[in-house]
């Protein structure tokens, strides 16, 4: 037990180590480029922890942001402890939005309670971004389609819906310059977390990674997906069920990114419209990569990249760089850390991370496994 | 209805140009990516690499006056970006698809963020040769005016698939793709032959990208490309990684991203949006025809992940 939990410490601290080591290595890259492009670096460092992390004012923006990514990053994790690359979290997140914009409209309609109607928004926005991700696991599994492929496809079809959806059927008459649904009431809105300028949706996200992690990683449920994400065919022979695994985590992953474009309407925007697709999925992506698609580590994740793009506006505004900057740089956040994957378990970093040796036959069998 | 009208023959015939104007650069990327994909690696970057060529190439075609120094150019920047997506996927425990992920998020950043003073001025166009001299109708004149790069396109289609069957560079990529074990016993190193034929997918893409800044649309914005890049890829599958069904796939491709325009200029305005997503519900629809849990995909290369 004892020698277990310094393997599980040991090797979690390296993967931290690991993924400082791409950030820091990143921002050097990055503050190299604005260097190159005429900014000074330390200005932009200066302005960026400013705006992310600055003050209380910055710190309630950022953990604004970081709600949505928190539940598009799982819509990433999730599936991969099944050995899946999901990138559709755009997709749902914007479907989600746009069904829990129809059911609100719908219940506000008929005065329903405040609670129904937001609880029905939160089931429609969960299931339509939940089958839509699962129907990307269901063609992988029953079908061989490559489901990174797939899901994408069906993102770009979701924002198509949504699209028309809100320039012909849903369409508010007096939205002129920009197409959107009729706005909620305000009584259907969710509300804010007492004291703090910062929507609910936040506790919603937090709630769902916690569940994720404890779900994915302390139940036999969890197990299970876990070892067809190892091994397929193993998982089959042990009788597992295989399709009905990949159907539900999918589905979970897909409900946590349309939870995410539910709270995006019905805390944010007040209606669904195009701005609703601005990018949350894809950032949503990056999330789930640096927290080496582990639910819990996605909330720090996310904290620091809902940070890094709360600071873009600033960058923008201060520094008059293009609002892209904050993409390139979790490009090349992203890039390095998928380099730095190599590097992991091969150098001991700095010499200074404990050695661990496996003690019991059981880990060394595992080892040997791999 | 004025004598030039020509009605409803006008959706089969703003079709036909669309296909040919729209497939452009699905016919460059996706045969580009085939060759990728033959030597048994996939990039999903290009949509990234797609992007950056469009800004690049319309950059360089504002600055220096000359279009096809840009269309260059835009592959010169795609071939960077191809070896950066080998040079990573060569070290050891890397994901290829990860890896395509990251460059897409990449190339778009950059491309948004050098291409922010690109959006206002106007670059000179790539210029198309006339086919429609011969017919009176404007509309006829217009859809045959086709541009050289679909014609360049046209013709690599065939010769890549001489290439492949007949010469020995043809011969090492695919036994690279098919096994990197009995490549490395005839003294071929996968890593090298890989990284080559990724930097050549990524000049393809980049060429490719330059076409829709530099001819049709023809400008440069940040609503340019929407998932051509990414579609392309899953194209070259649904073409079993055949060249020449690369180029009629392309064709199809063009023709139904055209519908929606095409039905919008006779009136049709309804359900614009969801024309608008014909190509991906295409592909989507092809991708599940075309696959099956049971088998390999006939005709995939056999170190490619995508079909694992």
């Amino acid at each position: 037990m004892n020698s277990d939990l310094v393997l599980r410490f040991g090797a979690g601290t390296k993967i931290f180590a690991v993924s400082l080591f791409a950030i820091v290595l990143s921002l050097i890259v990055f503050g190299i480029f604005v260097a190159v492009s005429g900014v000074n670096p330390l200005d932009v460092y200066d302005l960026m922890y400013m705006g992310a992390f600055g003050s209380w004012f910055s710190w309630q923006n950022t953990l604004l942001r970081s709600a949505p990514l928190l539940l598009t990053a799982l819509c990433t994790a999730l599936p991969a402890q099944m050995g899946m690359v999901i990138i559709g979290g755009e997709g749902a997140f914007v479907l989600g939005g746009l069904a829990a914009a129809a059911a609100g409209l719908l219940l506000s309609d008929m005065n329903a309670p405040a609670l129904i109607v937001q609880g029905v928004m939160v089931i429609a926005g969960m299931c339509a971004g939940g089958a839509i991700i699962a129907s990307a696991g269901a063609l992988r599994h029953w079908r061989g389609v490559n489901e990174t492929i797939s899901s994408l496809l069906l993102s770009y079809i979701c924002i198509a819906v949504l699209n028309q959806m809100v320039e012909g059927p849903m369409r508010d008459p007096t939205s002129l310059n920009k197409p959107s649904t009729r706005a909620l009431p305000d009584w259907a809105m969710l509300g804010n977390i007492p004291g703090m300028d910062i929507h609910v949706g936040l506790i919603f996200g937090l709630l769902f990674c916690i569940v994720a992690y404890v779900l994915m990683f302390h139940t036999t449920f969890g197990f299970a997906a876990r070892m067809v994400g190892g091994n397929v065919r193993a998982a089959r022979m042990a009788g597992l069920p295989v399709g009905r695994l990949v159907l539900v985590v999918t589905f979970l992953g897909g409900a946590a990114a349309g939870l995410g474009g539910m709270i995006e309407v019905a805390a944010v925007q007040g209606r669904a419209n195009a701005t609703i697709a601005s990018g949350y999925g894809l950032t949503g992506i990056l999330v789930a990569f640096l927290a080496r698609q582990n639910p819990l580590i996605v909330i720090p994740v996310a904290i620091l990249l809902g940070g890094i793009d709360a600071s873009g506006g600033l960058l923008q505004r201060r520094l008059d760089m293009p609002d892209a900057s904050v993409v390139v740089l979790q490009g090349i956040i992203f890039v390095i850390l998928l380099a730095s994957e190599s590097v992991q378990g091969r150098l001991n970093i700095m010499g200074w991370l404990p050695r661990i040796k496996p003690r019991t036959s059981a880990v060394a069998a595992a080892n040997g496994a791999d | 209805m004025d004598e030039t009208s020509i009605g409803w023959w006008g959706v089969p015939l703003a079709i036909f140009a669309g296909a040919i104007r729209i497939s452009t650069p699905f016919l460059f990327v996706s045969l580009g990516e085939m060759v990728t994909e033959k030597s048994g690696r996939i990039n999903l970057g290009l949509e990234g690499t797609l992007i950056m060529g469009a800004m690049s190439g319309y950059g360089i075609a504002y600055f220096t006056g000359s279009p096809w120094l840009g269309v260059l150019v835009a592959g010169l920047v795609g071939i960077a970006f191809g070896i950066l997506h080998a040079g990573i996927c060569s070290l050891p425990k890397v994901n290829d698809i990860a890896v395509g992920i990251a460059l897409m998020l990449f190339g778009t950043g950059l491309a948004f963020y050098l291409g922010k003073p690109l959006v206002q001025p106007q670059a000179p166009n790539l210029p198309s040769i006339n086919f429609g001299w011969w017919s009176d109708l404007p509309q006829v004149q217009s859809a045959l005016k086709i541009n050289a790069l679909f014609i360049i396109g046209v013709v690599l289609a065939p010769v890549f698939l001489w290439a492949l069957g007949n010469t020995r560079w043809g011969l090492i990529l695919r036994i690279v793709g098919d096994s990197s074990d009995a490549a490395r016993a005839m003294g071929y190193s996968p890593l090298a032959v890989r990284l080559a034929a990724t930097a050549f997918g990524g000049f393809m893409a980049g060429v490719g990208g330059s076409f829709l800044s530099l001819y049709y649309p023809g400008s440069w914005n940040e609503g340019l490309s929407s998932g051509q890049g990414i579609t392309a890829v899953a194209l070259v599958i649904f073409a079993r990684w055949n060249p020449m069904n690369c180029l009629w796939a392309s064709l199809l491709f063009g023709g139904a991203s055209a519908l929606g325009p095409a039905l919008q200029s006779v009136g049709v305005t309804q359900g614009y949006y969801l024309f608008n997503a014909a190509p991906y519900v295409l592909t989507l629809l092809i991708l599940v025809l075309s696959s099956s849990s049971h088998r390999h995909i006939a005709g995939a290369p056999g170190e490619l992940s995508v079909t694992r």
